[in-house]
Parts: C-alpha cells; sequence; structure tokens
C-alpha cells in the first residue's frame, strides 16, 4: 500500500521557512478574480503547502476606474454621480463626506431637518451593507440559506432608498447643502414595518447562523487580531471593536445628529471571526433602534436644502479639509484640496479596507487553512473599489 | 495642542500649526525631519492612528506635498503633517518601519506620483496599474482625455459631438 511520502505532505508550518517554489513543496494559487471565495474584485496571490497558506499578496485594480484622477477634471458638482461610486454597497458615506467637505469649504450651513435626513440615510445603508455582508460570511462557511434570507430583507431597505430617491444602488440623495427631497407621503410608517421585518428576521438569522456548531467551530478562532495591531495597522470600525476597542466615530466626534441619538459602543473581546461577526449583528440591531429613534424624532417639517450659488459656476474658497464619517467598516474619510477653481485640485478617499484587506489580511492570511481563506476575508469586511478608487 | 505645538517648535524648522477645526489642524514640517516628527507624534503626544499618506501635484510650484494624517484616540484630534519635495526625481524617506501599512500607500505613491521611497517593500511592485508604461497619472501632467484618445481610438464609422455644441443645435438651433 503507497502511503505517501512521510514527513512530506502535510508538511508541518513553520512561519520562518523561506517559500522556495524550486523545492516542489509550495504551489501558487490565486483566489479571485473570479471566485465565490473573495469580496469583490480583488484576488490573493497564495504560497501554500498541502492546505496550509504560506504567504499572501492582496492584488487589486480590476476596477480602478481612477475616481480621484477624473474628480480633479470635473465641476463640484459634477462628482456626484462619481462619488456613490466607490464603496457600491454602501454609496451614501460618500455623498456625505464630499458633501461635507464641501461644505466645510465653501461656508454652507445645512438645515436641521437635512441633518436628520442625511443620518437616516446613513443608517439604512449601514443596514443594507451589514445584511449582504451576513449572507457573505455565512456562505463562506457554507450557509447558503441565510444569504436568500438577508438579500430579500436588503432588498426591502433598497425599495425604501427607491421609494424616497428615484435610486436602489446609486442614492445621490445627499447633496451639498442638504439633501434633494423631504420623506414621500406614508415612507415612514413604511419604513417601520420593514424595520420590523428584517428585525425579526435577524432573531432568526442569529438563531441559525451564531448558535450553529459549524459557524461556531470555524469561525471562533479564526483570524485573531491582537490588540497591539489596532494601532499598528491603522484597523478601525467592527475589527477594533472585536478587540474591545471602544471607538467609533459616531460616539467620538459626533457628526449630523448622532450627538441627539441614544446608543453605545459595540464590543467584544475574542477579536476573532466570530466576535467580528457577532458586533456586526449588534450594529445591526443598533442601526434599526436608530432608524426608529430618527423617525420619531425627526422635526415634521423645516427646509431640507440651503440656497446654494449656480452650481455651474460655483467656485470654492482655497483651502483643505479631511472629513471622515463611521462606515460599516471603520474610519471612511474624504480629505478635499480647493485652489479657489470651480473643480477640486485633490480629493483623497480614505477607505478602511486599504488597509484592512492589504497589510492586515497578508499577515493574518499566513498559516491558515486554506479552506478558511474566505471565512476570515469576509470576517474584515473589504470593498476593493475604495482601496484601488 | 499648545504644549505639543511647543514640544514640535523646540525640535524641529515647522511651520505654524493651523487648527482647522476643533477636531483637525495641520503642520508643515522640512520634508527630512518628516520620519522623527511622525514618530514622535506617534510616541510622545498620542498620534498612534495613522488615517492615510497622500501626495498633492502642485505643478505651477514643482512640488508635490505629502501628507500624513495622523489621528489621536484620546483626544479625539487629527493632525495633518505636511512637506514639500521637489517634482523632479521626486524621492521621500521610508517610514515604513513606523505604520504596518504604510508601506501600502508609499508603494501607490510611487506607482501613481511617481515619488520614490527608497528600501520601503514591495515598492517597486505594480499596485493598481499592472503592466502600465506611460508617466505616473496622478501627475497632474497626465492628461487622461489625450490618453484615452490616444490608446482607444475611435471605431471607423462612429462620429462623436461635443456635449456643449450639440445641446445648443438641438435646444437653440434659432441662435445658431
Amino acid at each position: 500500500m503507497f502511503e505517501g511520502v512521510k514527513g512530506f505532505f502535510p508538511p508541518p508550518y513553520d512561519p520562518k521557512e523561506p517559500v522556495d517554489f524550486a523545492s516542489g513543496k509550495f504551489l501558487k494559487m490565486w483566489q479571485g478574480p473570479q471566485h465565490p471565495g473573495i469580496t469583490g474584485n480583488m484576488s490573493l496571490e497564495l504560497a501554500i503547502a498541502g492546505d496550509t497558506v504560506y504567504d499572501c499578496k492582496t492584488h487589486v485594480g480590476y476596477l480602478h476606474r481612477g475616481f480621484e484622477k477624473l474628480m480633479e477634471r470635473r465641476l463640484w458638482m459634477q462628482n456626484f454621480p462619481l462619488v456613490c461610486r466607490i464603496a457600491v454597497p454602501e454609496p451614501d458615506f460618500n455623498e456625505y463626506c464630499y458633501a461635507a467637505a464641501i461644505e466645510e469649504l465653501a461656508g454652507v450651513e445645512v438645515p436641521e431637518k437635512a441633518k436628520w435626513l442625511r443620518n437616516l440615510t446613513l443608517e439604512m445603508i449601514r443596514l443594507a451593507s451589514y445584511l449582504m455582508w451576513i449572507g457573505g460570511q455565512a456562505g463562506a462557511f457554507g450557509h447558503g440559506t441565510i444569504i436568500q434570507w438577508s438579500a430579500t430583507m436588503r432588498d426591502y431597505v433598497l425599495d425604501l432608498f427607491e421609494e424616497l430617491s428615484g435610486g436602489r444602488i446609486y442614492h445621490m440623495y445627499i447633496i451639498p447643502g442638504g439633501v434633494r427631497s423631504d420623506l414621500p407621503e406614508g415612507w415612514a410608517a413604511h419604513a417601520l414595518e420593514v424595520m420590523d421585518t428584517i428585525e425579526k428576521n435577524l432573531d432568526d438569522i442569529e438563531l441559525v447562523m451564531f448558535h450553529n456548531a459549524v459557524f461556531k467551530l470555524r469561525a471562533k478562532g479564526l483570524g485573531v487580531i491582537p490588540k497591539d495591531w489596532i494601532d499598528r495597522f491603522g484597523i478601525t470600525g467592527p475589527n477594533a471593536r472585536a478587540a474591545g476597542f471602544r471607538r467609533d466615530i459616531r460616539k467620538d466626534q459626533p457628526y449630523l445628529v448622532y450627538d441627539k441619538l441614544d446608543f453605545d459602543y459595540v464590543t467584544a473581546e475574542g477579536s476573532d471571526a466570530y466576535d467580528r461577526a457577532l458586533v456586526r449583528l449588534g450594529e445591526m440591531y443598533q442601526a434599526i433602534d436608530l432608524i426608529r429613534q430618527m423617525l420619531a424624532r425627526m422635526p415634521k417639517g423645516g427646509e431640507f436644502k440651503a440656497a446654494l450659488p449656480n452650481p455651474l459656476h460655483w467656485k470654492i474658497p482655497a483651502g483643505e479639509t479631511y472629513v471622515k464619517s463611521e462606515c460599516t467598516r471603520g474610519e471612511y474619510g474624504f480629505y478635499v484640496v480647493s485652489d479657489g477653481s470651480d473643480k477640486p485640485r485633490r480629493v483623497v478617499v480614505r477607505g478602511p479596507s486599504y488597509t484592512h484587506a492589504v497589510s492586515v489580511m497578508e499577515t493574518l492570511a499566513k498559516g491558515q487553512n486554506l479552506a478558511d481563506l474566505a471565512g476570515l476575508m469576509v470576517s474584515l469586511h473589504t470593498y476593493p473599489p475604495e482601496i484601488e478608487r | 495642542m499648545r504644549t505639543i505645538a511647543n514640544d514640535i517648535a523646540e525640535r524641529f524648522e515647522v511651520g505654524p500649526l493651523v487648527e482647522k477645526r476643533a477636531d483637525l489642524a495641520t503642520l508643515e514640517a522640512d520634508a527630512k525631519d518628516v520620519p522623527e516628527l511622525l514618530a514622535r507624534l506617534r510616541d510622545r503626544h498620542g498620534y498612534a492612528h495613522l488615517s492615510f499618506v497622500t501626495a498633492t501635484d502642485l505643478i505651477e510650484e514643482g512640488v508635490f506635498v505629502l501628507t500624513y494624517m495622523l489621528h489621536n484616540h484620546a483626544e479625539n484630534h487629527s493632525l495633518a503633517v505636511k512637506c514639500r519635495i521637489g517634482r523632479e526625481n521626486a524621492a521621500m524617506e521610508s517610514c515604513h518601519l513606523l505604520w504596518e501599512q504604510m508601506w501600502t500607500y508609499q508603494r501607490e505613491l510611487k506607482e501613481l506620483f511617481g515619488i520614490d521611497f527608497p528600501g520601503s517593500p514591495r515598492v517597486d511592485e505594480s499596485f493598481v496599474l499592472e503592466g502600465w508604461i506611460d508617466i505616473p497619472p496622478m501627475r497632474r501632467e497626465f492628461d487622461t482625455r489625450e490618453y484615452s484618445e490616444r490608446t482607444f481610438p475611435t471605431r471607423p464609422g462612429r462620429s462623436t459631438k461635443d456635449p456643449a455644441t450639440h445641446m445648443k443645435e438641438k435646444l437653440y438651433p434659432e441662435a445658431l
């Protein structure tokens, strides 16, 4: 009976062992860009021996459209159809950051009602984005049912966006000076019904996914981010909060109407894929709660946008600023430089995936089992377009 | 913030601290001082989080402005450290030992602006533009339209209308 080459397979993992493809021990393998275990348009170049990942390099650029360069050649207002496309599942954070940066540089005061409406859409898109993520996270561990539930729930949120803005994916609802419209008649009641439906479904998801032995066994202990990595790697959002860090821009540097809302940090201690999922589940319930609070307390009337100069001839005073918000993945910001002309001099998009999908992923992947790589990657919740911009 | 500004001014040649907002300030320093300045801000003054690193091309002045955006979580305050480097043979000392994600930003700046960071890991590997042979595209002199027309010529039999002229012809034909 052939017993294989003893002592060669499976090879014991030694992190210090150099990857030498000529040795015959290692195999180069690509995960992505077309692969069910990859998030978005990116790929991982892996060096594996047996089932163990020895080296990982993240490759981006498959969706590079040169957003930042294009924005330098367009009027301030013409960039709105561009910015929302930088993060497909949650475009509204781009709209908000870009609008807020312009308003700060131009000295535009946003009406109170518009702040509530902006805040409402940011929490709605947080919920929609997490619903998309949780399906991917479950799918990476073999749970095909949850994506069917969560995609349906996300569609209900997209219905609300369609009623509000006319667009399901890209809304272009937040504009400099405010928002494009007030809530349509009957929208708030419909939104509350949808929140009830999603909350009930989340209870089911929690039961089926978070109490499932397979998910627990595979996610617990996977991709543990040590506490001292948080600042060393610039980790933010749920990835940091799952390591016990009470950091959330909505609480620490409140913007819009977050200082008027009642909510707390959602944290965990394990810092593994399971705890990161738990934090995000908690933030989904929290988003539903915040949406209910806003619908109950939002001013009924009032202006929803400020008067602006002619957008085709709008020159923004020279200056620079950095505006950020807490998106589902952490710190999302726009650094905007104006030279006083009718076009931005420089726009830089700071997305949390920049560090989470490259330096963190490349480091965490080493020593992992190949079959866990997709689950690990989704647990970091990354969107490639905000890396390659 | 004043204490930090005084401490920095005692040790480095820096410009005035400009407070943009209560939670955002900028500081311009000499490029040669930046690595040490960043290390001091990180280790002594709590600016332990690096939000991003980027460059702004001031072609008319012949310089790139490098911006290192730091954040102090305890004080909830961001500080942009800026420095200027010449556009010709642009190079900057690598700071990859300060933050683990720094090399990625430096690799991006090498590819998109042509700014070299000698010694930075994988700085010569392509980042988003595999096989790119033109000038670094984020430089101001790179003309996206000219590049596009040169690289992707119009297919025979197709004509393109200038949007402004087309709309005038359509909406106000009597004015033409």
